[in-house]
């Protein structure tokens, strides 16, 4: 080829490129209304009993519907379900599901999809796993009625099938349902307001949600993963950014709409765009937290966990976590989230003042000899970053001898799980944080656990704080659920359950044109317009 | 040369199983686990551990990576562990990004690091040529993410004229493809034009001072032709090489660049598997990568023979 061939050639590719169709644009019919999304993380998977990630339960919202629903009160309420009875000795619920449901492939929900569904969802979820243990019999009496017999009364059990935590009690066809609960589904098919468009699904890049216009939402208004979810645009795109300042730029240029996590570093830039609106996220927050290993020195001593908890500094790490804006942020003499129904500062007046000699002296009586501390740190991670910097500072302070150990989440993950002494492989401590959606009562919430070697990694063995969550699960009204949370915060201070580092907020950024978004704990996308 | 070239590809069969055999035991080393990522917060080890046997990660070393090397030698790379699709499915959904970003990086860099390198070396010690060489530094000493963020700022939200981020497949059109390619490519391009800028001059500097190029300009030629004809024709061999052993550069490259500007490629996969341990992904990427590398390398030894007829092989 010479060079007047190749510059011809290049040429007519260059003419016919620009003349070419968008063969690989889904066909949008004009007009179509699409909001592009970008997500706290990559939807690596697509199985939300499978993997319980934040991020796949908030996907999963959009294509699968639920029997019930929490509202922005925190109660549970009927979503699939048109009705339920329950026996006056409250062991058998009859449900009776909606007229008119259909999954994404036309075919009808029924009663038969039901019951593997929620046997799939018990083998994975923490709550479900306490039902299943009570449960007698769970079947379908006809195509619209199921029946939970059980061996005794559980008041919860409405908010077990609505709650947000993750695995959510999705509803499945019958063949996708019956996989074993380890194993992950390979077929995307829900009765939810979206469908998944399995074929432009680009882990790592973007994922496509179409409307279902079978969907038949409820009337009433939408309130959380309740009421009638009305899908106001044609298509959802979410857009994988892994780069926050990525992500930023993108938002202010108007590539895309909607951002769920802008970090606090760039929310005062975000302000200045006059096309952009930033806002709270979710107002039931995060609680931050380090857990200490209860099986091995020097944390299998109480006291010493007690000298942690008391030369904390919370104001320390939410100012590392938040930056200088207080409204970020409270301190939290707890376990439970603050604004909630069941918050509890019980026995907590002792937590993250930072009263370093206070905490020097009980080390001190507590016969500290100096072991090492291995505090396993993912760098990765800039909320666990900022924590294990302070938390190194501190122990120092205190009087410890620290082995900081500065590694990835995926490490992490794998290190904690394990119960071998701190010098052959195990740890001493490492860093986290929970949603404050998982936090308002110990239904979801295995961190506060203290049930010894079932525990949740730490492997606390405190009973005063079992007993107490055990009588919340047995309380018939608000004031003995109250009373019931009082004596586990109590005794889950006096036995340092785990260090709650404080409380703290989170933003999310749109563009002006996109209305109706709403604080919550997970991106609900029905409601949401674009102009 | 027809035996040279079936030599070196079949020289290329033991140089990938020893990459297998690397791969598969740094990530049985690494630490980390897919089953407690896959588990997520609220899962206990009695969950991890159903994970862990039901993805065939609790048996020994030496069963799975006799199966792994099957199925390998039967063309297939297996099933990612987070996405529950085939591997093969996830690089082909990523390589048009990366070959796009790599060529345009590959062509704008070449176009402007071998002018300016032999405009260095022909004005050597002017200021041309410390410009040159001040920029080939600042190219090789600023990180790639500085500049990717700097042309988005000036470019797309300054300016106007660029996307932010994405990738838009050429079949959607020339325009809308390239405009997504510019700033990455440039950002890119900045190093790898150091590179090659710095050895054209060097090279050139050799070339120029000999012989054959005093009687080429003896003989009346017109600068321009002496220098791109005669001399940077002979002073091509190291340029290519570079050129060659540079594309080791932008495979690395590309993990930041594909990152800061969201384009949907191999190094943004790599990363991706590498920080969620979802070794097939990891396994097949790898190897992609080291057999381009040899392939390119195959390919500049080729080209030594048409840039100077006196190689043989």
């Amino acid at each position: 080829m010479d060079r007047r061939t190749f510059l011809k050639t290049t040429a007519a590719l260059g003419a016919a490129g620009v003349a070419s169709p968008r063969l690989a644009a889904p066909a949008l019919a004009q007009g179509a209304k699409v909001l592009r999304f970008v997500p706290q993380a990559n939807l690596a998977n697509f199985d939300p009993i499978w993997g319980t990630q934040y991020v796949v339960r908030n996907a999963g919202a959009l294509v699968w519907d639920m029997l019930y629903g929490v509202d922005s009160t925190l109660t549970p309420q009927r979503q699939m379900v048109e009705s339920e009875e329950v026996t006056d000795n409250g062991l058998t619920w009859t449900f009776r599901l909606r007229d008119g449901l259909r999954f994404h492939d036309g075919e009808p929900v029924r009663a038969a999809d039901v019951v593997p569904s929620l046997t799939r969802w018990m083998a994975r979820d923490p709550i479900g796993g306490m039902i299943k243990a009570i449960q007698d019999e769970l079947t379908a009496v006809d195509d619209r009625t199921f029946r939970w017999r059980l061996k005794k009364p559980f008041p919860k059990l409405l908010y077990a099938l609505g709650k947000t935590n993750a695995p959510v009690a999705f509803i499945m066809p019958e063949r996708i349902a019956k996989t074993d609960p380890f194993t992950q589904i390979s077929e995307y098919v829900g009765s939810g307001p979206m469908r998944f468009r399995r074929d432009e699904w680009v882990p790592g890049a973007r994922a496509a949600f179409e409307t279902f216009k079978d969907y038949k939402p409820r009337e009433e208004p939408s309130s959380w993963l309740a009421g009638g979810k009305r899908m106001l645009v044609d298509r959802v795109e979410w857009v994988i950014m892994p780069d926050t300042a990525t992500a930023s730029a993108a938002l202010q240029n108007g590539e895309v709409d909607w951002w769920e996590n802008p970090i606090a570093d760039l929310v005062p830039l975000l302000r200045k765009n006059p096309n952009v609106v930033v806002d709270i996220a979710d107002p039931l927050g995060n609680i931050g937290s380090f857990r200490m290993n209860h099986l091995y020195p020097p944390f299998d001593n109480p006291k010493i966990r007690q000298a942690v908890l008391v030369g904390m500094n919370q104001e320390d790490y939410m100012r590392a976590l938040v930056g200088d804006d207080d409204s970020l942020w409270k301190p939290l003499p707890g376990f439970f989230t603050p604004g909630t129904a069941l918050y509890s500062e019980a026995g907590g007046a002792m937590i993250g003042k930072g009263d370093i000699k206070t905490a020097q002296r009980l080390l001190k009586e507590a016969g500290y000899k100096g072991e090492k501390v291995v505090c396993i740190v993912a760098q990765d991670q800039p909320i666990t970053k900022a924590e294990g910097d302070i938390t190194a500072d501190l122990l120092k302070q205190i009087g410890f001898e620290v082995d900081f150990v500065a590694t990835d989440w995926g490490t992490t993950g794998t290190r904690r799980a394990s119960k071998a002494p701190p010098s052959q492989g195990g740890w001493n401590m490492f860093h986290t944080w929970h949603t404050g959606a998982d936090c308002i009562n110990p239904a979801g919430y295995p961190a506060v656990r203290a049930n010894g070697d079932k525990a949740w990694f730490g492997w606390p063995n405190l009973p005063a704080v079992e007993a107490g969550i055990a009588e919340w699960f047995d309380a018939a009204d608000p004031a003995a659920e109250k009373a019931a949370i009082d004596k586990t915060n109590a005794a889950a201070c006096e036995g340092a359950v785990y260090a709650p580092t404080g409380f703290f907020l989170g933003y999310q950024a749109w563009r002006k044109n996109v209305k109706g978004i709403v604080k919550g704990p997970l991106n609900f996308t029905w409601g949401v317009s674009k102009a | 040369m027809l035996g040279y070239i079936g030599r070196r590809v079949l020289a290329t069969i033991p140089v990938m199983a020893v990459v297998g055999l690397f791969v598969f035991s740094l990530l049985y080393l690494a630490p980390g686990d897919p089953a407690a990522i896959i588990a997520g917060d609220q899962a206990t080890p009695e969950d991890i551990e159903r994970i862990r046997a039901s993805l065939g990660l609790d048996r020994p070393f030496l069963v799975r990576f006799g199966e792994w090397a099957w199925r390998i030698l039967h063309g297939d790379l297996g099933i990612s562990i987070f996405t529950n699709l085939p591997v093969s499915t996830l690089i082909g959904q990523r390589v048009e990004p990366t070959v796009s970003l790599m060529l345009v990086t590959l062509v704008f860099a070449i176009v402007v690091a071998v002018p300016l390198g032999v405009l260095a070396a022909w004005k050597a010690g002017s200021l041309i040529d410390r410009l040159v060489m001040g920029l080939a530094v600042t190219g090789f000493s600023v990180p790639v993410f500085v500049v990717g963020y700097i042309l988005a700022y000036v470019f797309a939200l300054q300016l106007g004229w660029l996307p932010v981020q994405g990738y838009t497949p050429i079949a959607q059109g020339l325009w809308p493809w390239l405009a997504n390619l510019i700033l990455p490519s440039v950002t890119l391009g900045l190093v790898y034009i150091a590179l090659i800028a710095r050895v054209t001059r060097a090279t050139m500097l050799d070339v120029l001072n000999q012989d054959y190029v005093r009687t080429a300009r003896a003989k009346g030629l017109a600068q321009r032709h002496v220098l791109f004809v005669h001399a940077l024709k002979n002073a091509a061999v190291p340029i290519v090489t570079v050129i060659g052993i540079g594309i080791a550069l932008l495979v690395g490259g590309a993990v930041v660049t594909e990152t800061v500007f969201a384009i949907p490629g191999l190094g943004r996969l790599t990363v991706d598997a590498i920080l969620r341990r979802d070794y097939p992904v990891i396994q097949g990427v790898v190897l992609l990568f080291s057999f381009t590398y040899v392939a390119v390398n195959l390919a500049i030894d080729l080209l030594y023979t048409v840039l100077d007829p006196r190689i043989r092989y």
